[in-house]
């Protein structure tokens, strides 16, 4: 092995701080937003799969467990930065300001929940593995080309590394030096394939060293891990430094989604020694004087509130427009697509 | 599931279609032990539908083989094992996510006997679950048969039942040549029928009658059969009696069961999932009017998807041919 890479940390699984390097830079501010946006991803994350089972959404893949590294890289971001997730990540896109309503709508199979809020560079989840490591580094070169500061992060799991995607992204954002963050979350499987199996490599981020890219290992179940890295990679490619890769490792807690079952490839009560990324901040919050009931017990209000709301607004929702089938397709339909549309809402009307 | 005797005397038991192609690949497992599973998925899991279920127990993670997340390294490793002795059976997950692999089927898999003039061939069968109207995730849900109707040098086959699928499972890990087996995940566990438990085969190339008539063809296959026999029903009691044609190989196509339907009753509508332009269904038009345009009482119908990506799920009903615009088709040509 050319490097080894040390799981990096900041608190411990009981809630300590183990490099006091970076105690100043923890503040009440910071403490406080990765708590509310944590609790916040989680409460939907419970809400989707309650809806699932109740038959008011469609399929839905789970986070729970991985809030950590998706708060601690998504507030680690700048407004106008760019962010592709995977169809896992909407923890991290409901964090770095994608609408609720909309994210509901994405898993009850309505093309609404791809649309970014006004402004916001989210780009719709990618579906198929690894496709979006690619578009991350593109648009992240067009900003370094257009002369500006902002950057883009590529969300990707363990599974991600096996496609040629995500070399020939690396690879790309490597030789260009594009302002990238290709953010792993090494859950430790790839819906039944264990790591182990996916993979002969110790780490993913070795990977980097073939492309010359700067990489870490962090604990993805420590917010401050996180997002301290995701901080120096941020500036890293900001200040024209380029590339890097993260690996957060991190545990999927649940079903690969609400259509699997996990008890086919993974022994009963493993896992079950990984500490909760929430527990784990409540215990350093306590440890550390940060926890105050008052706020706490205000904020989980404000959550439900938020989330029955956005449940109501997406139910509500006007249905899905059958018009949508064809009208944004091309900026302009050719004719012969033009005559399909017409005779349907034809058929349709006479009805 | 139950055994029982036909009368014939061939033991057959009831089963779906998911559980047909598991038993034709146990049946291909146990008897030529050249035969692997490769796919995401389909050793421990027992694939995603179920349809590896319990053959990693019986064979072992030696031939039924988890690989990594790969479609093109599932597909390119597969042509090398096969042009060295061996009969990978590789599963994709979807069809939607088998165009990473396009290259290595394209470019490979199907000019390999061609470009060494018959002294390698690439014997191995590509599983893909096809179609909408399962309420997937989008990008799930592609009928991307065309694409592959299209390339020369691959058998492309689709059954529409569970006898047909592990009859032309078997069929096609037997064929020398690369075989697309497009499975419609919509008819995975929509229906039973009997099915015998021994070896068997479905010719590869051959349609299949699904429904005696003399009015008009309709030509299908895969899961949008039973949409189809359904329309013909409907069109029983308006006292028009259609003929269904299930292709269940779209290449090489049956062309002698077209064109004899099609002479006979002088109309025919051929129905697809898939987007209209570029389809099979023109290919099928063709050969109509190259075998039976003086037999013609009316143009040809099509009811196809339209030519839009896949739709979410939401919308995905009025995306898939129904009875109704099937229904429509039928009358267009019967009121020519
Ligand atoms: C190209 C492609 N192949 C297969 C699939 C089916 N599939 C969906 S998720 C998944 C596993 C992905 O694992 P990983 O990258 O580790 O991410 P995780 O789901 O654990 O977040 C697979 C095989 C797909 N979506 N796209």
């Amino acid at each position: 092995m050319v490097e080894s890479y040390p799981i990096k940390q900041v608190i411990d699984d009981q809630g300590n701080v183990v490099d006091a390097s970076n105690k100043d830079l923890i503040n009440e501010e910071l403490v406080l937003r990765a708590y509310f946006h944590m609790y916040r991803i989680r409460t939907f994350d419970k809400k989707a799969k309650s809806l699932q089972r109740q038959g008011r959404i469609g399929t839905y893949p789970p986070f729970e467990g991985q809030e950590a590294a998706q708060v601690g890289s998504a507030l680690a971001l700048g407004e106008d930065d760019w962010l592709f997730p995977t169809y896992r990540d909407h923890g991290a896109m409901l964090t770095f300001g994608a609408d609720m309503t909309r994210t509901f709508l994405y898993w009850n199979g309505r093309l609404e929940g791809c649309v970014p809020p006004e402004g916001k560079h989210i780009f719709p989840a990618a579906v198929p593995i690894a496709t979006q490591i690619l578009h991350a580094t593109g648009a992240s070169w067009a900003e370094k080309r257009k002369g500006t500061k902002n950057i883009a992060i590529a969300y990707f799991g363990d599974g991600a590394t096996s496609e040629g995607d995500f070399h020939e992204g690396l690879n790309f954002a490597s030789v260009f030096q594009t302002p990238t963050i290709f953010f792993n979350q090494n859950n430790g499987y790839a819906i039944s394939v264990p790591f182990e199996r996916q993979m002969n490599s110790k780490t993913i981020a070795q990977k980097g060293v073939a492309y010359e890219m700067p990489s870490v290992r962090v604990d993805g179940n420590d917010f401050f891990a996180v997002f301290f890295e995701m901080q120096k990679a941020v500036e890293r490619a900001r200040s024209g430094g380029g590339p890097t890769l993260i690996e957060a490792v991190t545990w999927r807690t649940g079903a690969h989604t609400t259509a699997d079952d996990p008890t086919k490839y993974r022994a009963e009560g493993l896992g079950q020694d990984v500490v909760d990324p929430i527990i784990r901040l409540e215990r350093f919050m306590k440890n550390a004087g940060f926890w105050n009931e008052d706020v706490v017990t205000k904020a989980h209000l404000e959550i439900e509130e938020e989330i029955e709301a956005a449940v109501k607004a997406m139910e509500s929702y006007p249905k899905a427009n059958v018009e949508d089938l064809f009208n944004h397709v091309f900026a302009e339909l050719p004719d012969q697509l033009q005559e399909q549309k017409d005779a349907y809402l034809h058929l349709l009307g006479g009805k | 599931m139950t055994t029982k005797m036909t009368d014939t005397k061939i033991a057959t038991k009831n089963i779906t279609l998911i559980q047909a192609i598991n038993d034709g690949m146990k049946i291909v497992l146990e008897r030529d032990e050249t035969t692997l599973i490769l796919g995401e998925d389909v050793g421990k899991n027992g694939g995603v539908f179920r349809a590896t279920d319990g053959l990693q127990e019986v064979f072992g993670e030696d031939r039924v083989i988890d690989t990594p997340l790969s479609e093109s390294g599932i597909i390119g490793t597969s042509i090398g094992l096969a042009v060295n002795g061996f009969k990978p059976i590789a599963e994709i997950q979807f069809m939607g996510f088998i165009y990473p692999a396009y290259d290595q089927i394209m470019t490979h898999a199907s000019r390999i006997r061609m470009r060494t003039m018959g002294r390698y061939s690439v014997p191995m069968v590509i599983r893909a679950p096809y179609g909408a109207g399962v309420r997937a995730p989008e990008i799930h849900s592609d009928s991307a048969e065309a694409l592959f109707t299209h390339m020369p040098g691959i058998k492309v086959v689709c059954p529409a039942t569970p006898y047909d699928a592990k009859g032309l499972l078997i069929a096609a890990v037997e064929d020398p040549d690369p075989v697309l087996f497009m499975e419609p995940m919509h008819n995975y566990r929509s229906f039973r029928e009997e099915v015998p438990i021994d070896y068997y085969t479905v010719e590869i190339g051959k349609g299949k009658k699904r429904m005696e008539g003399e009015d008009v063809t309709l030509i299908t296959w895969g899961a949008m059969v039973p949409v189809v026999e359904k329309a013909a029903n409907q069109m029983k009691q308006h006292g028009i009696s259609c003929e269904v044609i299930d292709l269940r190989t779209l290449y090489p196509v049956d062309e002698r069961i077209i064109a004899e339907s099609v002479q006979k009753t002088g109309r025919a509508v051929v129905i697809h999932e898939a987007a209209k332009t570029g389809g099979l269904g023109n290919d099928i038009v063709s050969i109509i009017n190259d075998t039976s345009f003086l037999y013609l009482k009316a143009p040809v119908e099509r009811v196809t998807g339209f030519d839009v990506p896949v739709p979410f799920s939401s919308l995905e009903n009025h995306y898939l041919p129904t009875v109704e615009r099937i229904v429509k088709g039928i009358e267009k040509v019967t009121n020519f």
